[in-house]
């Protein structure tokens, strides 16, 4: 397998803008006779899609929601990074990516994030002219945040609800081109296949999910913009339609997966509360600016608590154990997250949870909310005011910056946030894994691009909170829209390339074989059942913590899952009109195979770093535990046929301008 | 031209809010004279007025502009009807609209209507009358200071002898007032002037109008009946 | 475990756009108050499911209240009789025992049921087309996102018009069939930031336009539609949409 990252020469500032200096154009005029599927609204898809068509190329974009606002991108909460330095307080493009590699625990490219943290600025410029409402102060200048893994402020943000205006952006962007004609927008429609014609990506089999017909669109590149497989473990924060469909077809057809075992288990997520529920939701790292995290030092205090005996806030300052401001004082609350879950999983393993199932640490605002009420008591010029004064106006700051993170708590939990202190737990947020790409964001199959999520290439073992959106909008604006030229000027020659040769016509047949395959399966469990079980053994044996027994244990049990879904799955109804069913159905048999190669990942690489901690390996006090000599590289992966067996290929890492070094956060 | 100033949802919104306040400027000035009346004179100033509304050449032109105004307003509420109609073509099973609307707020054809059907019958007692038929009471006329004066007061006493027409007069005045309620301050927010700093002033204005015009306005058929007023 | 409710739900069924559609009654038991209503709805097409029989069909992605797919009518609300959630946040401690519940698709004439309680929106995508954004390339190659300070009162303004979601709840529940909450939140966002200047008078006229064109009922100021949009979305935003409407009319050639 080729796995030639294709990474220019020259010293690390340069090589993009030499890139971009040297990179093929193609014509206005040839553009129009070029067309490009892009599957995915997200974040990374909608710029991608708007740019494209501004560009001149014809596209088509598609997303299984009933509009492209609806992608997963719309959920994230926190921020975007970029290195502006509005702050002045000493960041640079340098320390951005310097805090991505650190970050990503030396498991990223470094040509990659460096031209990520280059054109980060861009990104906060451009979505400003789009009418995007940041955060704003006083002076009316936009205002920034801290996130975890950094010493400076550089999150830009709009309360708790960053990601939904970023996408909205974007998505007005799109809808300018959709207006124009320049994209045909296919909503409600899944892509089930890439189709493959001479080694080049030339188009995709979807299904329309209304009227249940299998279409053909062909192209002369297809680029995916799929988001994450986090709900391989059933229960994470993704939306619950967010899938590998996608990346998991193309990787059958030839497309290596990088690291798929990297994921991101996220601190701050409001705990499981009863097998009933589908999904988690995330409590923004950003809460961790004024959030203090804490349990009980005495197990009597966790007794009473958990027997509701005693309110946390009854516990005495000195009873509480500030564990991550304890074990790291130089980043305290604002350590990376798989440092603060792996914390966090240690003190309840050890009997400290706070809640009945024994999973849960505190998250406390009511310092923050003091220490902003005094500010706020001085800047309004009350003198003496009253303890009561003072908690009600830090309590309007709090709920300025915060709002709708504590509303949608109480929802949740039938608790207010603002007085009882939140519970959080770790869970499943972000793969860090995804499909192999190049520099020029393409997989190992020319013509099939994969963006934002869906690729794996700026965030290492561990991402950066804040960066997702940063890397998404990065890749759809300011990358590919350059990249793809390269490519696409070999093809101004090609013409519109037909839908009816053999290719299509056994991608279709592929397509179709599944779909019957599960229709006329007569089982009796419904989907859920054994995405469930799935969920459990990832959670429990590929989740925080990993060790080769559990892997092993967790291959042949996922084996088995996959065999009995295929004979006790049962999908009611018919395939030829909407059936929501079979669309899960679908994701799942993808999720199964998955989780096998996440698990044969993971067993593999005899190391710990970043979000993939193997118990076997960590340091004395409980830290991860690389080995570079051995496993300085990218794990991309090749089908071959069988689950069981893909086929490893190494692409190792060289890091010419940072020194590697143990990760600390102290 | 016609399409741009009727044709889209907004322009057809303004147009109600227009002439629903010329409307609502008329009902000022027409309570303000009947409520001389309320002098007990024996209707002496009300016919002075009276006889200026009819006789003063701006005033009757305003008539027409004023029925025009009408005419706009129940046109255009009903086209507004059968839209809004036309946008739910299949009802809810189960609807809890008093969760978040008023109900007069929901109803302003169906008071419309009634105002209406109220209106019709006014016009008939008093405008038909004075303008084109004659009074029917005798002597329809009086004299006063060596001039002639219709006795449109003596027209009302004669009107609201009869119990069912108070009813109506007062049924209609409620309508008024509910009508009222909802299209005064909905009047300001269809022409844009919802500002958070003159919220409470409208609405506290619109309440009050609301109140205070329809009572004035329903207090005269019951006391000229009661003979409150002689 | 404390033994859960019984309630009894009636259910919009309907096969595809074009066939009758009709109120089916469903009991579900043991149905725990820390359960989010969909997970209730989980619940029961699991059990229809295990008979072989279609489960209900509805839109949701996020469930937390941010992507505006869920979209449900419950017992004669949008979104439910709870204020400033969506139906996805709803949670079953807001019903009691034995309680029979409604549950229907958003009725308007411009969101066509696809199946059960699924509808197509695609109207509220097309409004967007018409004008619902700023006529800027993505070339990055703009101003610094610095070089205009923006009052921080207007940017928060702009910021509360501009979190809608899009769900729906204000056309499906206003008496009217009336989307101009919605409408009028993006125009706001627009006509509140310096960035939104420039094309101001054509997006306020193309977006009205294309809000006409898509079969929704006119606006009377009734209200509901702000008391049940989960994003509590004043409409005051309708009264700027009114006054930029108007403006644009007053003064359409420069
Ligand atoms: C709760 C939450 C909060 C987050 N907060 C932050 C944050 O504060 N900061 C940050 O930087 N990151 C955050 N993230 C991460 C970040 O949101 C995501 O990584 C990012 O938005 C992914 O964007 P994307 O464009 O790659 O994919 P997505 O937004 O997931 O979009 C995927 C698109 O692909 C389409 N699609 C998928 N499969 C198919 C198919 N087979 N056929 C057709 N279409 C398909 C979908 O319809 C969708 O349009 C958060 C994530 C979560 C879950
Ligand atoms: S205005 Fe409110 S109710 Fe209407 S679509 Fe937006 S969020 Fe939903
Ligand atoms: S499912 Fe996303 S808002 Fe309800």
């Amino acid at each position: 397998m080729n796995l030639n990252a294709k990474i220019p020469d020259g010293p690390l500032d340069q090589k993009w803008t030499k890139y971009k200096n040297t990179a093929r154009l193609v014509n206005p005029a040839n553009k129009r006779s070029i067309d490009v599927i892009v599957v995915g609204t997200g974040l990374a898809g909608a710029s991608a899609a708007a740019s494209l068509a501004e560009m001149g190329y014809k596209v088509k974009a598609l997303c299984f929601q009933d509009s492209p606002r609806r992608a997963h991108s719309i959920a994230a909460q926190g921020g975007i990074n970029a290195a502006k330095n509005y702050m002045n307080d000493g960041d640079s493009t340098f320390r951005l990516f310097y805090d991505t590699i650190k970050g990503g625990d030396y498991r990223a490219r470094e040509a990659n994030v460096y031209r990520l943290a280059e054109v980060s600025a861009n990104i906060i410029d451009q979505c400003v002219a789009q009418g995007v409402p940041f955060a704003r102060d006083y002076g009316g200048l936009l205002d920034n945040r801290s996130f975890g893994g950094t010493q400076v402020s550089r999150t830009f943000y709009a309360k708790g609800q960053t990601g939904q205006q970023l996408l909205l952006g974007a998505y007005s962007a799109l809808s300018r081109q959709v207006g124009k004609g320049n994209v045909e927008m296919l909503n409600r429609h899944e892509m089930l296949d890439v189709v493959i014609i001479d080694g080049k990506a030339r188009g995709i089999i979807a299904r329309n999910l209304v009227t249940g017909a299998i279409e053909r669109h062909s192209a002369h590149a297809v680029v995916l913009c799929t988001g994450g497989y986090g709900n391989v473990f059933f229960l994470s924060t993704n939306a619950m339609g967010s899938n590998v469909t996608a990346a998991w077809r193309a990787h059958k057809r030839g497309a290596a997966f990088g690291n798929p075992c990297y994921t991101q288990i996220h601190p701050t997520c409001i705990p499981v509360s009863g097998d009933h529920q589908s999904k988690l939701t995330l409590m923004s790292e950003s809460l961790r600016n004024d959030g203090r995290i804490w349990v009980p030092k005495k197990k009597e205090d966790v007794e009473a608590i958990r027997a509701k005996r005693l309110k946390p806030q009854d516990i005495k300052e000195e009873d509480r154990d500030y564990y991550l401001e304890r074990r790291y004082p130089a980043f305290g609350n604002l350590v990376p997250r798989d440092i603060a879950s792996r914390a966090a999983k240690e003190r309840c393993d050890e009997g400290y949870g706070v809640n009945a199932t024994g999973e849960a640490v505190y998250l406390d605002f009511s310092s923050a909310i003091v220490r902003y009420g005094k500010a706020q008591a001085n800047v309004k010029g009350i003198h003496n005011a009253t303890d009561q004064q003072i908690i009600e106006l830090g309590t309007k700051v709090v709920e300025e910056k915060y709002g709708n993170l504590f509303q949608m708590y109480e929802q949740i939990v039938a608790e207010n946030p603002y007085k009882t202190p939140m519970m959080i737990y770790p869970a499943v947020h972000y793969t860090m894994g995804g499909l192999w790409v190049d520099y020029e964001l393409m997989t190992n199959v020319p013509g099939l691009y994969a963006c934002g999520e869906a690729n794996f290439s700026d965030h290492g073992a561990n991402r950066l909170g804040a960066s997702a959106l940063m890397q998404g909008l990065a890749d759809g604006y300011f990358v590919l829209p350059y990249t793809i030229g390269n490519y696409l000027a070999d093809e101004i020659r090609t013409g519109k390339i037909p839908t009816n040769s053999p290719e299509f016509d056994a991608a279709e047949k592929n397509v179709r074989d599944q779909i019957n395959r599960i229709m006329n399966n007569k089982g009796t469990k419904p989907v859920d059942h054994f995405h469930k079980r799935l969920g459990k053994v990832m959670w429990d044996k590929c989740g925080m913590g990993r060790n080769e027994k559990g892997l092993k244990e967790a291959i042949t049990e996922i084996r088995k899952i996959r065999e009995d879904f295929y004979q006790d799955v049962r999908v009611p109804g018919t395939a030829d009109y909407m059936n929501q069913e079979l669309e899960k159905a679908l994701r799942v048999a993808d999720f199964i195979e998955l989780g096998e190669l996440m698990c044969i990942d993971a067993l593999e690489r005899k190391e710990s770093c970043g979000g993939h901690f193997r118990e076997e390996y960590q340091t004395e006090d409980g830290e991860a535990l690389r080995d570079d000599n051995q496993f300085m590289y990218v794990a991309a992966w090749e089908w071959s046929g069988d689950p069981s067996s893909p086929k490893l290929n190494k692409e190792p890492l060289i890091y010419e301008n940072i020194k590697v070094q143990q990760r600390s956060y102290k | 031209m016609a399409k741009g100033l009727f044709g889209s949802s907004l322009m057809k919104k303004f147009w109600m809010a227009l002439t629903g306040i010329f409307l609502i400027t008329f009902l000022v000035v027409h309570c303000l004279i009947n409520a001389m009346i309320f002098f007990d004179d024996g209707g002496m100033t009300f016919n002075k007025w009276a006889h200026f509304m009819g006789t003063n050449l701006i005033i009757r032109t305003m008539e027409i502009v004023l029925f025009l105004g009408l005419i706009l307003h129940i046109v255009d509420g009903l086209m507004l009807y059968f839209q809004n109609r036309r946008a739910r073509p299949v009802k809810y099973a189960y609807e809890k609209a008093s969760a978040s609307s008023t109900w007069y707020s929901r109803s302003m054809a169906l008071l419309g209507t009634l105002i209406l059907l109220f209106l019709i019958l006014h016009l008939y007692h008093f405008w038909l009358k004075t303008r084109i038929t004659g009074l029917t009471v005798e002597p329809s006329h009086i004299f006063f200071d060596g001039h002639r004066y219709e006795d449109l007061f003596s027209e009302m006493k004669f009107v609201f002898k009869h119990l069912w027409v108070v009813i109506v007069y007062v049924l209609g005045c409620i309508s008024l007032f509910w009508h009222l309620l909802h299209g005064f301050r909905s009047a300001f927010q269809s022409l844009g002037f919802n500002y958070t700093k003159y919220k409470s002033t409208i609405a506290f204005m619109g309440d009050a109008f609301s109140v205070i015009i329809p009572s004035i306005f329903a207090a005269m058929p019951v006391a000229l009946y009661t003979g409150w007023i002689q | 475990m404390e033994k859960g409710m019984n309630l009894k739900l009636k259910i919009w069924r309907q096969k595809n756009t074009n066939e009758q559609g009709k109120i089916v009654e469903y009991p579900v038991s043991n149905v725990s108050p820390d359960m989010s209503f969909l997970e209730m709805i989980d619940v029961l097409n699991d059990s229809l499911v295990a008979k072989g029989e279609e489960p209900v069909a509805f839109d949701h992605d996020c469930r937390e209240g941010i992507c505006g797919m869920c979209s449900m009518f419950i017992n004669g609300e949008a979104h439910g009789p709870n204020r400033g959630v969506t139906t996805c946040q709803l949670h079953m401690r807001s019903f009691k025992e034995g309680e029979t519940i409604y549950i229907e698709p958003w009725r308007s004439e411009a969101f066509p049921v696809i199946k059960d309680l699924m509808v197509d929106r695609g109207a509220f995508d097309r409004i967007q087309q018409a004008g619902g954004f700023v006529s800027v390339n993505t070339s990055g190659r703009t101003l610094d996102a610095n070089a205009i300070p923006i009052p921080k009162e207007d940017a928060d303004k702009a910021f509360d018009a501009a979190t809608c979601i899009g769900c729906g709840a204000c056309a499906a529940t206003c008496p009217n069939g009336s989307a101009m909450l919605f409408v009028a939140a993006k125009v706001s966002q627009f006509a509140l930031l310096p960035q939104g200047q420039v094309e101001r008078k054509e997006r306020v006229l193309n977006m009205v336009k294309q809000m006409d064109e898509e079969g929704f009922g006119n606006c009377s100021n009734i209200g509901a539609c702000e008391v049940q949009c989960p994003k509590n979305i004043s409409i005051e935003v309708i009264a700027r949409m009114n006054r930029e409407y108007l403006m644009a009319n007053v003064k359409p050639e420069n």
